[in-house]
């Protein structure tokens, strides 16, 4: 479904990203494992649009994504979410939802200004499915919360509505970067199910960048590890949990020597 | 559960009051913060109107007020204020939309309405000798200034915040200077040079507006034609503002990169907003010239520009209701500002606002009200038994508060002089005031209270002018420091 290859991201004369192959296949979830700095949220900026490859081509279903403005690669089937949860705080937790539909509705200034028949409907749609999508976290983000404004959620709440605001762009393909990063272990564990849950229910292929190992460990079919932009190693978990070049990358030569 | 287990009897009253509300524990809890964030006294006052009245009462009761306005008042002034007062309105709406929604800094908003009505004036006066039809007119100043705004949103698809700021102010600067330079334009082909705008002399004789042969000879007919406009206005913004392309604006605000990132045409949008708060303003500028027959660039210059942000800030950034009352206090009160008599009213229920503002409790508040009494009496007895002349009161009383506290102020016979040593001295305490310690500034303030007082009698009152910018500004500042986000704005989270 995505394929990137030989993908090099340089800024000036340091070199994010260097000569990067990544295929992500329909319906697989893929982690991307590395010490910080490694390249991996460069990669999902490359990857989204934000940033422009300095070479390579990204493709999504044998169309490419380089040079496309970052609505556009998400109108193509692409959605994330931030690594520092971006939502729009002072807009109410339904709003984060129902904007996020912008691509796929219609209405215009004026059809909304004279609210003709279409467009009301389009907006009772939007709403439902704004409402469906919420729901998807249990009842977290139902109810009273809907109203809402996104800075008064809690933080494991927020990263919820990231999800929320993503899948309501109606992606084929989702980026996480970081889904569990400051969570406790019982939110970390509910957030593996909540990435299982998304290939089951909704069909999604999913990339996700995480630090946290036993999610990692819970959802990957297959981990990529990145270090200093290089793909170091690429496999099922326990290979790549033990190559010695990932050891060494998160622990130095010594660790990796003794192993 | 979490392990720091919370007193059971503060969970069990934590679950009354939530039940005697009617909501569950849950939803008290997820409300606490903004219980807690709801301000008591005058300072939550905006708040309670905003909660306690809907909607549709507001808009429904103003509505109401301005139509009975429009059908009862006869005097031509009056209905002058009115009309401006819809402009206003107007400008407020178009700069809430590029500004409060869309959160694009645009100071040269002001241009668009001068463009507009210097369109009319052009295409309706012997200035070039056009005088086309209204309606005509009106759509080719709202494709026009709709085109216009098109280009100058060019800049905002790279620019932020207060970059994108110096450009739109050097549009709004260029459209002056181009207006002031166009009387005298020489072209290659001809001898004699043009006269475009008639430059700082201004355009006169302009056509009134006419629809269906009806000539709009009298003031209510601007005043009518602007009611229908606002109301229409009102309710198709606010419509916006709930669905697509509003929610759209306001993830721009918020986050760009989020939004673009979530499939948001975000330049697009940016444009959309420069074009129709352009085409509002410039539709607002073909009504102002239509009414005043007359058009001055002066008249659309930074000043204006001001009042607008003042009106839109003051509502509150984003609000329908706030722009509208922000437009009635900045169109409004510097009309009411011209009688001395209001005045000098307002000064003192704004010192007297400031003080309960300041002073935050009842007994603080009391304290420095007769803090300043006595000062007062003080000065006055003292320099009364040094027997020091004073100006005798009739030569400064001018209306009925100034001869209440006459029986109170001492004025020295050298007003000018002492009013200006006054001044400065006032600038100086208030500087201090700001960095001291609480028990210096609350000896401090009475001080201040008085000083204002004794400069405002003694060489304020009577120079109108301007008296009404500093009191604008006085209000401006006080309602920034009690209450950031405007009148009936939300307050906005950055950061969190």
């Amino acid at each position: 479904m995505l394929k990137l290859s030989n993908v090099t991201m340089e800024f000036g004369a340091l070199r994010s990203i260097s000569e990067l192959d990544l295929t992500v296949n329909e319906g697989e979830i893929v982690s991307v494992i590395g010490p910080n700095g490694a390249g991996k949220t460069t990669l999902f900026n490359v990857i989204t649009g934000i940033y422009t490859p300095t070479s390579g081509s990204v493709d999504l279903e044998g169309k490419s994504l380089v040079g496309l403005d970052p609505a556009r690669v998400n109108h193509a089937g692409v959605a994330r979410t931030f690594q520092n949860v971006r939502l729009f705080l002072n807009m109410s937790v339904i709003e984060n939802v129902m904007s996020a539909t912008y691509g796929h509705t219609r209405a215009g200034l004026f059809a909304s200004a004279l609210a003709l028949p279409k467009s009301r409907k389009e907006e009772k749609a939007v709403r439902a499915k704004a409402e469906e999508l919420l729901s998807f976290f249990g009842s977290r983000l139902t109810g009273y919360r809907w109203d809402q404004p996104a800075y008064s959620l809690s933080y494991a709440n927020r990263r919820r509505l990231e999800i929320a605001r993503a899948l309501a762009t109606e992606p084929k393909l989702l980026l996480l970067d970081e889904p569990a990063a400051g969570m406790n272990p019982k939110e970390t564990q509910e957030i593996t199910q909540v990435v299982e849950r998304l290939r089951a229910e909704k069909g999604l292929t999913i990339l996700i960048i995480e630090h946290d190992m036993h999610v990692v460990e819970g959802v990957s079919d297959r981990v990529v590890a990145l270090d200093h932009g290089v793909k170091i190693a690429e496999g099922n978990f326990d290979h790549v949990a033990t190559h010695p070049d990932v050891v060494e990358a998160y622990l130095g030569r010594g660790a990796a020597d003794r192993k | 559960m979490s392990e720091n287990q919370v007193p059971e009897e503060i969970q069990e009253s934590a679950a009354t009051e939530a039940a005697k509300l009617g909501i569950g524990t849950d939803e008290w809890v997820a409300q606490h913060e903004e219980r807690i964030a709801r301000k008591k006294g005058i300072k939550g006052l905006p708040q309670l109107i905003n909660e306690s009245i809907p909607a549709w009462a507001r808009w429904g009761v103003l509505l109401l007020i301005s139509f009975a306005f429009g059908a009862f008042v006869d005097n031509q002034y009056l209905l002058r204020i009115g009309v401006n007062l819809g402009l206003f309105v107007m400008l407020s709406y178009g700069l809430n939309i590029v500004m409060g929604y869309a959160g694009l800094l645009d100071l040269g908003y002001v241009a668009f309405y001068g463009i507009g009505a210097y369109g009319y004036a052009l295409m309706s006066s012997e200035q070039i000798g056009h005088h086309w039809s209204t309606w005509l007119t009106v759509l080719i100043i709202i494709i026009g200034t709709a085109l216009l705004g098109y280009i100058v949103s060019l800049p905002s698809r790279r620019l932020f915040g207060d970059y994108l700021a110096i450009v739109t102010l050097f549009f709004g600067q260029v459209f002056v200077q181009l207006v002031l330079a166009s009387d005298n334009i020489t072209f290659p082909w001809a001898e004699d040079y043009v006269d475009i705008t008639a430059g700082a002399n201004g355009i006169p004789g302009i056509d009134p507006f006419s629809f269906f042969g009806h000539k709009f000879l009298n003031i209510r007919d601007y005043y009518w034609l602007l009611l229908v406009l606002v109301a229409l206005l009102t309710i198709a913004i606010s419509r916006v503002n709930r669905t697509r392309i509003g929610r759209a604006w306001r993830t721009i605000r918020e986050d760009a990169l989020a939004a673009e990132s979530m499939g948001v045409m975000v330049n697009r949008l940016k444009t959309m907003a420069f074009v129709t708060g352009a085409a509002i303003a410039g539709l607002a500028g073909a009504i102002f010239a239509a009414m005043q027959t007359a058009v001055f660039v002066s008249g659309f210059d930074m000043p204006l520009m001001t009042m607008i942000y003042a009106a839109v800030i003051l509502g509150g950034s984003g609000s329908l209701a706030g722009a509208v009352m922000g437009a009635i206090v900045m169109s409004v009160l510097p009309e009411v500002l011209r009688v001395t008599n209001y005045s000098e009213i307002l000064f003192l229920a704004v010192l007297v606002l400031t003080l309960a503002a300041v002073g935050k409790s009842v007994k603080r508040f009391t304290i420095n009200i007769v803090g300043i009494a006595l000062i007062g009496f003080l000065v006055k007895i003292l320099l009364g038994a040094a027997s020091i002349k004073t100006t005798p009161t009739k030569e400064w009383v001018v209306g009925p508060v100034s001869r209440a506290l006459s029986h109170w102020m001492y004025v020295p016979l050298d007003r000018v002089l002492w009013g200006n040593c006054a001044f400065v001295i006032l600038i100086v305490l208030i500087a201090y005031f700001t960095t001291t310690t609480p028990r210096i500034k609350s000896i401090l303030l009475p001080v201040i209270g008085y000083l204002g007082i004794f400069l405002w009698e003694v060489r304020l009152v009577t120079d109108v002018n301007t008296t009404r910018q500093l009191l604008i500004g006085a209000m401006l500042v006080v309602l920034m420091i009690t209450r950031p986000q405007g009148f009936l704005g939300k307050a906005r989270v950055e950061v969190l």
